[in-house]
């Protein structure tokens, strides 16, 4: 060995010094900033992504997923299995050993009772728990001992792994919240704002809907994190602003859902200070296709609903030549940037579930003018639109304010008319357009017009809920006050017998190949559903910042223990 | 005046009872519903049960008696047992917010400091600006500095916030990296160092709105300042032999005031009902910023009562400006 090596070892060795004998609190502070600031620590009782967020540097779930989307243990000893014998045989009951010598905030051990208390706490009818479908068909929570849980399921639960798991469903204080169980948990400002948690870090400030301080917890399982002695989430302003905090200026070292104009997006990141990262999840950007006649003529009570078949959206060259005149690239370049990939599939992640569905992906306007002539759709009149038995294709084409999507809406009607389909565009406030208001004439499960555009997703990697929703009896209706996600109202009994053998389904390999199947007939099969662009979140972390590992499968804070300050 | 005080007190409870009325009202049939912020992942049985437990599936009369009584009774029962830990209030709920759950007047109660320290010193700011460029401005009308003057009152005037906010970020914080972008509300003032940080996060904000306040009220100050000059008891000083200072300053300044003071009495409401836009692009927690919030939250709470207190503020600036116009002005006199 020469000098210049033993030197170059000696190099070496100071700079893995930092990592390698990191202490607690010794990075200062982190700050971050939301552009919607945070309004509750409480995920059971709010549902807004900056709120589950903040919560999960604070409160913890059992277990939760890591940046691939596999299973970890947080609160636990090991991710239950039926080899290990946490899950039963026969799937109802699910067991969880909690980590010895495991401590809240306060210094008070974590016991069973806290996961049998917070249970109950979401499931009181009363309570209003936003998490409530993740506490679905359990029959009993129970301690078993002191440091173990078991949940026992109604019926076979093929995937067990919903209660306690992931952000949204942390382990709450049984002490801190009894007296906020049913009708008083709104009313618990205190513990619903400053929850004790088992996470690395502790709330020392909540100003609602701005900021939160948190210092390390004392008392955090790994006596060597977090790195950072304090935190701070300042929330408020616009995505922009967010992102010129970290890039430009360098105040804040991290900053979530930074999703800018693409040229705004290169702009930032020439000046070098940070990067932005984008996790993809599962959001997709759709056009949903109306099966029902939305006409304004048929009596409310039938309008838009499966007594009156749609005029032209029924006939699957219609769909399927709207699709191809569509160009995805260009879409995501105009809209998302970094922050986007075209798509063909509802299902783009995880990888195993995702459908090799690509066929979309090229636009092709000649194709789709020869599909529609030989569907019999040709213009007859030389006013430039298609007709056939009288039916002019002529769409009203819906989505919610959103500088974005008017940007798309051009665009299409553009390409559509390219194919002689004439297009009405309408932008409704993103309020009432979700807001389920049986009411409105606007909200997006009336779906009073015949194309409308909206991004969805699934919770956690199991998209077998997601596609239940295009079931036929998920379809909004007069009798059913318009509730339902299949806005569609597109039937297939074969689609719902194959989403039935989905959920009777344990094999993972097989229950993959059903996704995908299931995914292809609404999209390429059908056209029903028209997949534009998957989007993943944006954010932005100063280049001083270390550790961040973005995470679209639970909260992105996942791994907040492990950050550090690059020196 | 006490009599005419007294009568407008008594008639402003009915107007505001009616103004409440119409604000819940409008609030209420506004398009939208507080569950629109929520994912799509939340199944609507879920939606409808959180919707129950927020109890915004009451009729809307059942709300607005609530809300009153809330208002009217629980909330200064509250601030009594606040101050002088009585019980008056026992466990009556409060007026809560939809979207954090907390108490409507805590929020409120945080946010206050900010928005006088921030919106208040730019309104003091802008007057001090206002004044004297009013005052130099008619004396020296047509002047080059009168020409400014209305150059830079008619930018103030035209130029929205959101423009002058976002331009004074990109040139004091990007570019000479002068000023943060973002309020920290925790910065706690206890040394020299961390006033002038104060002082650092305080300038953007204030730059912005000073120049829109002092754009308004130099001109105010301006044209009262001309109807004066052309006065008889103007000449009649200047033939006294008296200086122009003591013409100016004195004579002609103390009764162009008058409707100034007026004026400046009636923007105050607006200090407390924050700069929507402003704080909103500066991070400054202030009320402004909440109502947005809360708009887009549909927290009808929180709007509710945000507008009603700004009702309730106009009014009594709107009587404290006319008591004021009468104290001030001898000739004025209510009977």
């Amino acid at each position: 060995m020469n000098l210049k090596s033993a030197l170059l070892g000696a190099v070496c060795a100071f700079a893995m010094a930092p990592a390698a004998f990191a202490e607690r609190g010794t990075d200062g502070e982190v700050k971050l900033t939301f552009p919607q600031a945070v309004s509750i620590m409480n995920p059971y009782l709010s549902s807004g992504t900056k709120d589950i967020f903040a919560a999960s540097m604070v409160v913890e779930p059992l277990a939760g997923y890591d940046d691939t989307g596999a299973l970890i243990a947080k609160l636990v000893s090991e991710i239950p299995s039926v080899e290990n014998g946490g899950i039963s045989e026969d799937l109802t009951s699910i067991t969880w050993k909690l980590l010895p010598g495991l401590l809240w905030g306060d210094g008070s051990p974590v016991t069973a009772e806290d996961v049998v208390f917070t249970g109950q706490y979401c499931m009181d009818p009363a309570g209003g728990c936003a998490q409530l479908s993740k506490f679905e068909g359990i029959k009993s929570i129970e301690a078993v001992d002191a440091a173990t849980v078991k949940i026992t399921f109604n019926a076979p639960k093929p995937n067990p792994f919903t209660a306690f798991v992931g952000s949204t469903s942390p382990v709450l204080q049984k002490a801190q919240f009894a007296a906020c169980l049913g009708a008083a948990a709104p009313t618990c400002t205190d513990p619903n704002s400053m929850p004790l948690g088992t996470g690395p870090f502790k709330v020392t400030g909540f100003t609602v809907n701005d900021t939160v301080s948190m210092e390390a917890n004392a008392n955090y399982r790994d006596a060597t994190k977090p790195a950072f002695a304090s935190a701070v989430i300042k929330g408020g302003g616009d995505a922009e602003g967010s992102a010129r905090a970290v890039m430009s200026t360098g105040e804040f070292d991290y900053a979530w859902n930074t999703q800018i104009a693409p040229d705004s997006q290169a702009a930032m990141a020439a000046e070098g200070k940070g990067v932005f990262v984008v996790a993809f999840g599962t959001l997709v950007e759709r056009l949903e296709m109306n099966m029902t006649d939305p006409s304004a003529d048929l009596p409310e009570g039938e309008r838009a609903t499966v007594k009156h078949p749609h005029p032209f959206l029924t006939d699957i060259n219609v769909r399927k030549a709207l699709s191809m005149a569509i160009d995805r690239q260009t879409l995501t370049e105009v809209g998302y940037g970094a922050g986007g990939a075209p798509t063909c599939n509802i299902v783009p992640a995880p990888a195993l579930y995702a459908s090799d569905n690509t066929g979309c992906l090229t636009q092709d306007i000649e194709g789709a003018k020869a599909l529609l002539e030989a569907a019999g759709w040709v213009d007859t009149n030389g006013d430039g639109i298609r007709e056939k038995d009288g039916k002019n294709l002529s769409i009203l084409y819906q989505s919610t304010v959103n500088p974005i999507r008017q940007d798309f809406q051009a665009l299409i009607k553009d390409w559509w008319a390219e194919i002689g389909v004439e297009t009405e565009l309408k932008a409704i406030d993103p309020s009432v357009f979700f807001g389920g208001d049986a009411g409105s004439p606007d909200t997006f499960q009336k779906f009073y017009a015949d194309v409308e555009m909206y991004a969805n997703n699934f919770d956690g990697t199991d998209p077998e809920a997601y596609l239940t929703q295009y079931k036929c009896d998920k379809a909004p209706s007069p009798e059913n006050q318009w509730q339902g996600e299949n806005m569609n109202r597109f039937c297939d009994p074969a689609y719902d017998a194959m989403v039935a053998e989905l959920s009777g389904t344990r094999d993972e390999a097989k229950r993959a190949e059903l996704a995908k199947k299931l995914n292809d007939m609404v999209t390429k099969d059908s056209g029903i559903v028209v997949p534009l662009v998957h989007r993943g979140t944006l954010s932005a972390h100063s280049n001083a910042l270390g550790g961040v590992k973005i995470n679209a499968w639970d909260s992105e804070l996942w791994n907040v223990a492990d950050w550090f300050r690059v020196k | 005046m006490l009599t005419f005080t007294l009568r407008r007190l008594l008639l402003a409870l009915p107007t505001l009872l009616f103004i409440s009325l119409i604000i819940f009202l409008l609030v209420d049939l506004a398009p939208g519903s507080p569950m629109s912020e929520i994912p799509l992942t939340v199944p609507p049985e879920v939606r409808q049960k959180m919707i129950e437990a927020l109890g915004a599936d009451q009729p809307v009369f059942v709300r607005y008696i609530l809300w009153l009584r809330q208002f009217f009774w629980v909330e200064p029962a509250n601030l009594i047992d606040g101050c002088f830990g009585s019980n008056l209030a026992g466990d009556e709920q409060r007026i809560l917010s939809w979207q954090s759950r907390a108490p409507v007047f805590t929020v409120i109660g945080q946010r206050i400091p900010q928005t006088l320290t921030v919106i208040g010193t730019a309104y003091l700011l802008g007057i001090a600006i206002a004044m004297p460029i009013g005052i130099y401005s008619a004396y020296r009308q047509y002047s080059f500095f009168d020409q400014m003057g209305t150059l830079v009152a008619m930018i103030g005037f035209s130029v929205p916030t959101f423009f002058s906010g976002t331009l004074f970020i990109i040139i004091f914080a990007v570019w000479l990296h002068w000023f943060p972008t973002k309020y920290d509300t925790t910065l706690l003032v206890t040394d020299w160092p961390s006033f002038v940080l104060q002082l650092k996060q305080m300038a953007m904000p204030v730059m912005v709105l000073a120049l829109a306040n002092a754009a308004a009220i130099s001109r105010y100050m301006r044209s009262s300042m001309l109807e004066n000059m052309g006065q008889d008891y103007v000449r009649t000083a200047r033939a006294k032999g008296m200086t122009e200072r003591v013409v100016v300053l004195k004579h002609v300044l103390r009764n162009s005031l008058i409707p100034v003071v007026t004026v400046i009495a009636l923007g105050i409401p607006s200090i407390f009902g924050g700069a929507i836009i402003t704080e909103n692009l500066f991070g400054v927690n202030g009320i402004g910023a909440a109502l947005i919030g809360a708009i887009h939250a549909n927290d009808l709470p929180m709007v509710q009562t945000l507008a009603f207190i700004f009702a309730v503020l106009i009014v009594v600036f709107n009587l404290i400006a006319d008591v004021l116009y009468g104290l001030l002005d001898p000739r004025i006199r209510y009977e």
